[in-house]
C-alpha cells in the first residue's frame, strides 16, 4: 500500500502539470483552424492584408504553442514516471492511443510547424496553405487520440482483465476509438478550443478597435472570430450536453454529484439546481434554488427516467463490493497457487474486482483476508461512500464551466451582430466585453477538466482500478522535490509568456503599418539594424 | 516460433530503432544547443546557429515523444517501471528538456541581454544534462537496477537514486552520449552553417567524435567485468507478458558477453559503430560534413544496438530480485496491440521519415546571418 500522501502529491502534480498544459492546447487547437481559414482568404483573394494577419496571428500561435509542447513533454512521461501501477495495469490499452498520437498527430503537427513559420519564402501560396492546414490537422487529431485514451478511463471499452498477467489486455480497437464517451468528449473540448481561439482573436481586435489602431486589419479579423465564436459556442454547448448525457449512461456517480443529487429523483418534476451548497458531509444541498422539471428532460432525454442519487448509488454498490473482495481474494490467491478453482471463483465475481480493490484501503493492514463478519458493514460503510466523487467541487466545477458557456454565446452574438451590421465601433462596451473575456474560455475549459476528472474519482479507470493504488511508491521527499521544481518553472513559462504576448499583442502586426503608427514600425525584434550591433 | 514471440521481437528491435533516431535527431538538436555558446561569440551568430536547426527541432523533438509512447504501448511494465525507478533522474530530464521549446521560441523576441543569455543558458543545460542521462540509463539498465514487484504488479524500488547518478560506469556511457551529440550537432552546423561558426564546430565536433570513440572502446573493456545477467532454466519467449513468475536468473560477471559468444555476427554492431566514430570526425577534418553527420548517425544505431545486443532479451535487469528482471519476453504488450502498432508503425514512421525529408530539402541551404535579422519567423 503507498503511503496515502504520495498518492495525495502525485495526484497534485498531475493535476497541476495537466492543466497548465491545458491552458495552452485549447488556444493551439483553436488557433491553428483560425490560421488556415485566414490563410485560405489570402490565397483566394490574394489580399496582402490577410497574409499580416495570417503571420500576425501565427506570432502568438508561436508563442502559445511552444508552452503547450514543453508541458506536453511532461505529461506523456508523467504517467511513467508517477502512475507505474496504472501504466502497467492498461498501458496494453491506454497505450496505444498515445503512441499513436506521437506517430499520427504530433509529428505531423511539430514537423510542420516550422515550415510554417521558416517556409513563407521557399513554398507556393497552396503549398504553405497546405502546410497550415497539416498543422491545425496534426494539432486536433492530436486531441482526438488524447481523449480516446482519456475515455478509456471514464469507460473503459475494447478491454478485458487478464488474471494471468494482472492487467487489463486489449481486445477490440474498434471498441476503443469509437468509445461514445471519447467521442463526445473529443468533439466537446476540440470546440472548446475553437471557441478560446476566437476569443482570443475577437479580444485583441477589440483592444485595437478601441485604441483605433490597425483599423481595417482588427476589423476583419474580428469578424471572422465573432462569426466563427457563435458557431463554436453553440456547437460546444450542444456536445456537452452529449458529454453530460453520456454520464447519466456510464458514470451516475459522475452525474449525481455534477447536479447535486443526494436521492433519486422522482420524474417528471426533478428541479435542475441553478445553486445549491452542497455538504458532503450531511449528504444534503444546505440551500437548493432549481428550476422543476428541467433536470430529467436534459439528462435522460425523456420525461420518465429516474435520475440515481448518491445515497441510492452507495447502497447499489455495496453487493458489489463485497463481491470484488471474493474477486481480489481469489485473484491473489491464483497469482501464487494457479489453482483452477480460484480461477473460477474469480471469474464468478470478475466484473466487480475494481470494487474489491477499493475495499484495500479499508481493510485491516490493507488485507481483504482479514476481513470478518463483524468489521464487514463498517468497511462496507465506508467503500461505498468512497465511491462517490466530492459533490461539492464537481457541482460548483460543472455550474461555473456551463454558466461561463453561455456568457460566451451572449458575447458572440452581440460582436457578430453589431460586426455585420458595421456597428461595432459604435459600441465599445461589446469591445470592452470581448477584450476581457480572452482568458475567459480557457478558464472554462479548465472547470472542464476538473469536472471530468474529479467526477471520475476514486477511479483512475471507472471501475476497474482505484486512483489511490495507481500511483507509484515514491517517498514525499521525490514528490515535493518534483512538485516544487515544476511549480517553478511553469510560473516562469507562464510569466514570459504573458509578457510576450502582451508586448506583441500592443506591437501589433507590423509589416503594413501606416506612418501614423510609427512605433509599430521601429519596436519589432527583427528591426533593421540589429545584426549590425552585436553585444562584442 | 509463434506470431507473439515474431512481434516481441520485431518490436524490440523497433523500441532499438527508435532509441537510435531519438539519439541522432534530439542529440543532433542537442549539441547545438550545447555548443551555442561556444560557436557562437555574439548574438548575431548565435542566432545563424539556432536558425541552422529552426525549421526542424520541433519535429526532432517529437522521436523523443514517440519513443515514449511506443514504449507505454509495446513494452507497458518497462515504461512503467523504468520511469518510476529513475524518478528523480527522469524529473531531471524532463526539467531539463522542456526549457528547450520555451527557449527556442522566446529567447530572440526580446532585444535585452540579459534574457537571451538567461535562455542561452537554458539550452546549454537543455543539451548537457539530457543527453547525459539518456546515456546514463543505458550505462545503469545493463548493470541491471533494485527493483521488486508486488503480487499486483505494483513496482517498490530498492536503492536511492544517487547511485544511478554516482555509478562510474553510467557517467562513461552519459559522457559517451554527450560526446556523440556534440558529433552530430557540430557536424550540423557545418552543413548549414558558414565561417566562423561552420570552423568553430568543426573543432568541437571533431573532439566529440574521437571523444565518442575512446569512451566507447573503454566501455567495451570495461563491460567484461561487469555482472551481467543469465537465465538459469529455460524460458518459454511466447510466455505471457508478467515479470510476476518469471523463470530463475542469476548474475554473474561476464554475462553480458554471452551473446557475443552464441552469435558472433553481432561482433558488427560494435564494429560499425566503432568504425563509423573514428571516421566521421574524419570526414568532418576533410570538409565533408554531410558525410561525417550520416556517419555519426550510423555510430549511433552502432552503440545502441551493441547495447541491445549485449543484453538481449533481458530490458531492464533486477539486482534485487533477478528472477523478476524486465525482458522482451515478459514486459511486452498483448500480442493484439503489438499487431495494431505494427501496423500503424508502418504506415506511418516510413510517411514521417518521407515529409521530414521533404521539409530538410525545402529548407536546405546555407543559413545567413543577415537574412535572419530582416524575417520576422527566425530564432
Amino acid at each position: 500500500m503507498i503511503d496515502p500522501t504520495v498518492v495525495d502529491l502525485s495526484r497534485l502534480q498531475f493535476a497541476l502539470t495537466a492543466l497548465y498544459h491545458f491552458q495552452f492546447v485549447p488556444l493551439t487547437l483553436g488557433l491553428s483552424f483560425l490560421l488556415a481559414a485566414i490563410e485560405t482568404v489570402y490565397v483566394i483573394t490574394g489580399k496582402q492584408i490577410y497574409k499580416d494577419m495570417t503571420q500576425f496571428w501565427g506570432k502568438l500561435f508561436g508563442i502559445n504553442f511552444a508552452i503547450g509542447v514543453a508541458t506536453g513533454l511532461t505529461m506523456e512521461f508523467e504517467f511513467g514516471t508517477n502512475w507505474s501501477m496504472y501504466s502497467h495495469f492498461v498501458g496494453d490499452v491506454f497505450g496505444t492511443p498515445l503512441a499513436l498520437e506521437g506517430l499520427m498527430a504530433f509529428f505531423m503537427e511539430s514537423t510542420f510547424v516550422g515550415l510554417m513559420f521558416f517556409g513563407w519564402d521557399r513554398l507556393s501560396k497552396p503549398a504553405h496553405l497546405a502546410v497550415t492546414y497539416l498543422v491545425a490537422l496534426g494539432s486536433n487529431l492530436s486531441a482526438l487520440w488524447i481523449l480516446i485514451a482519456n475515455g478509456f478511463m471514464q469507460d473503459p471499452q475494447g478491454a478485458v482483465f487478464d488474471p494471468e498477467t494482472m492487467r487489463m489486455h486489449f481486445t477490440n480497437f474498434a471498441d476503443l476509438v469509437f468509445s461514445p464517451d471519447a467521442q463526445a468528449k473529443f468533439v466537446h473540448t476540440s470546440i472548446a478550443g475553437f471557441v478560446c481561439g476566437a476569443m482570443f482573436v475577437m479580444g485583441i481586435s477589440a483592444f485595437y478597435l478601441l485604441r483605433k489602431q490597425h483599423r481595417e486589419f482588427a476589423a476583419r479579423s474580428f469578424r471572422m472570430a465573432a462569426l466563427f465564436g457563435v458557431i463554436a459556442s453553440l456547437a460546444v454547448i450542444t456536445l456537452g450536453d452529449a458529454s453530460g448525457r453520456m454520464d447519466y449512461l456510464v458514470q451516475p456517480t459522475k452525474l449525481a454529484a455534477m447536479e447535486g443529487i443526494w436521492h433519486t429523483t422522482t420524474p417528471p418534476a426533478a428541479a435542475w439546481s441553478l445553486f445549491a451548497i452542497p455538504d458532503d458531509k450531511t449528504q444534503s444541498n444546505l440551500i437548493s434554488i432549481g428550476v422543476p422539471y428541467v433536470l430529467t428532460p436534459l439528462v435522460a432525454h425523456d420525461l420518465s427516467s429516474p435520475i440515481p442519487g448518491v445515497v441510492e448509488l452507495e447502497q447499489a454498490a455495496k453487493p458489489r463490493i463485497e463481491n470484488g473482495i471474493k474477486a481480489v481474494i481469489a485473484l491473489k490467491d491464483y497469482g501464487t497457487t494457479h489453482s483452477p478453482s480460484a480461477l473460477a471463483t474469480f471469474h464468478k465475481y470478475e466484473a466487480d474486482m475494481g470494487y474489491g480493490f477499493l475495499a484495500q484501503r479499508f481493510a485491516p493492514d490493507q488485507d481483504l483476508t482479514k476481513i470478518t463478519p463483524q468489521n464487514l458493514p463498517t468497511i462496507l460503510n465506508k467503500t461505498a461512500r468512497s465511491t462517490i466523487p466530492n459533490v461539492f467541487v464537481e457541482f460548483w466545477a460543472f455550474r461555473i464551466m456551463v454558466a461561463l458557456g453561455v456568457a460566451f454565446l451572449i458575447i458572440f452574438a452581440f460582436c457578430a451582430w453589431y460586426s455585420l451590421r458595421n456597428e461595432i465601433e459604435r459600441r465599445p462596451w461589446a469591445l470592452h466585453a470581448a477584450m476581457w473575456a480572452i482568458p475567459l474560455p480557457i478558464l472554462t475549459t479548465l472547470y472542464g477538466w476538473i469536472t471530468a476528472e474529479n467526477g471520475r474519482q476514486p477511479w483512475t479507470v471507472y471501475g476497474w482500478l482505484p486512483t489511490f493504488q495507481s500511483a507509484s511508491s515514491h517517498t514525499v521527499g521525490y514528490m515535493i522535490f518534483s512538485l516544487i521544481g515544476f511549480a517553478l518553472i511553469y510560473t516562469v513559462f507562464i510569466a514570459a509568456e504573458l509578457y510576450l504576448l502582451f508586448k506583441f499583442a500592443r506591437l501589433g502586426p507590423t509589416s503594413h503599418a501606416s506612418p501614423a503608427e510609427p512605433e509599430t514600425v521601429t519596436a519589432g525584434f527583427g528591426k533593421p539594424g540589429y545584426a549590425e550591433n552585436p553585444w562584442q | 516460433m509463434t506470431l507473439f514471440v515474431v512481434l516481441k521481437i520485431i518490436w524490440a528491435v523497433l523500441l532499438g530503432g527508435l532509441l537510435v533516431n531519438l539519439a541522432v535527431m534530439v542529440g543532433m538538436d542537442m549539441g547545438v544547443g550545447t555548443l551555442l555558446r561556444f560557436v557562437g561569440r555574439n548574438d548575431a551568430e548565435r542566432r545563424t546557429a539556432l536558425n541552422i536547426i529552426g525549421p526542424h527541432w520541433d519535429g526532432n523533438q517529437v522521436w523523443f515523444v514517440v519513443a515514449g509512447g511506443i514504449t507505454f504501448a509495446a513494452f507497458p511494465t518497462l515504461y512503467a517501471t523504468s520511469f518510476s525507478t529513475f524518478y528523480i533522474v527522469m524529473i531531471l530530464l524532463l526539467f531539463s528538456m522542456i526549457l528547450r521549446p520555451v527557449a527556442f521560441e522566446y529567447r530572440s523576441k526580446v532585444d535585452v541581454r540579459s534574457w537571451r543569455e538567461s535562455w542561452d543558458w537554458a539550452f546549454l543545460i537543455s543539451g548537457v544534462v539530457p543527453m547525459f542521462i539518456y546515456g546514463a540509463a543505458f550505462g545503469n539498465v545493463l548493470q541491471g537496477v533494485g527493483f521488486h514487484f508486488s503480487w499486483d504488479g505494483q513496482y517498490y524500488q530498492d536503492e536511492s537514486f544517487i547511485w544511478y547518478i554516482l555509478n562510474p560506469f553510467a557517467i562513461l556511457c552519459g559522457l559517451l552520449a554527450v560526446a556523440l551529440s556534440i558529433h552530430q550537432g557540430g557536424a550540423m552546423l557545418m552543413i548549414r552553417g558558414e565561417g566562423d561558426i561552420a570552423r568553430r564546430a568543426r573543432r568541437f565536433a571533431v573532439i566529440g567524435g574521437f571523444v565518442g570513440a575512446a569512451l566507447f572502446i573503454i566501455g567495451g573493456i570495461w563491460v567484461r567485468f561487469i555482472a551481467g545477467f543469465a537465465f538459469t532454466q529455460p524460458v518459454n519467449p511466447g510466455m505471457a507478458p508478467t515479470p510476476l513468475h518469471g523463470p530463475h536468473v542469476v548474475m554473474r560477471v561476464g554475462a553480458l558477453m554471452d551473446n557475443f559468444h552464441t552469435y558472433p555476427a553481432i561482433w558488427l554492431f560494435p564494429a560499425i559503430g566503432l568504425l563509423c566514430m573514428i571516421l566521421a570526425p574524419i570526414a568532418l577534418l576533410a570538409k565533408k560534413p554531410i558525410l561525417g553527420w550520416w556517419l555519426g548517425a550510423i555510430a549511433w544505431a552502432g552503440t545502441v544496438f551493441t547495447a541491445g545486443a549485449a543484453m538481449f532479451p533481458f530490458l531492464m535487469p533486477s539486482t534485487t530480485d533477478p528472477s523478476q528482471s524486465l525482458t522482451v519476453w515478459n514486459s511486452s504488450g498483448s500480442a493484439y496491440t503489438l499487431g495494431w502498432m505494427l501496423a500503424f508503425s508502418a504506415v506511418f514512421i516510413p510517411a514521417i521519415i518521407i515529409y521530414t525529408g521533404w521539409i530538410f530539402r525545402v529548407m536546405r541551404g546555407k543559413v545567413e546571418t543577415s537574412a535572419i535579422a530582416k524575417s520576422d519567423h527566425s530564432y
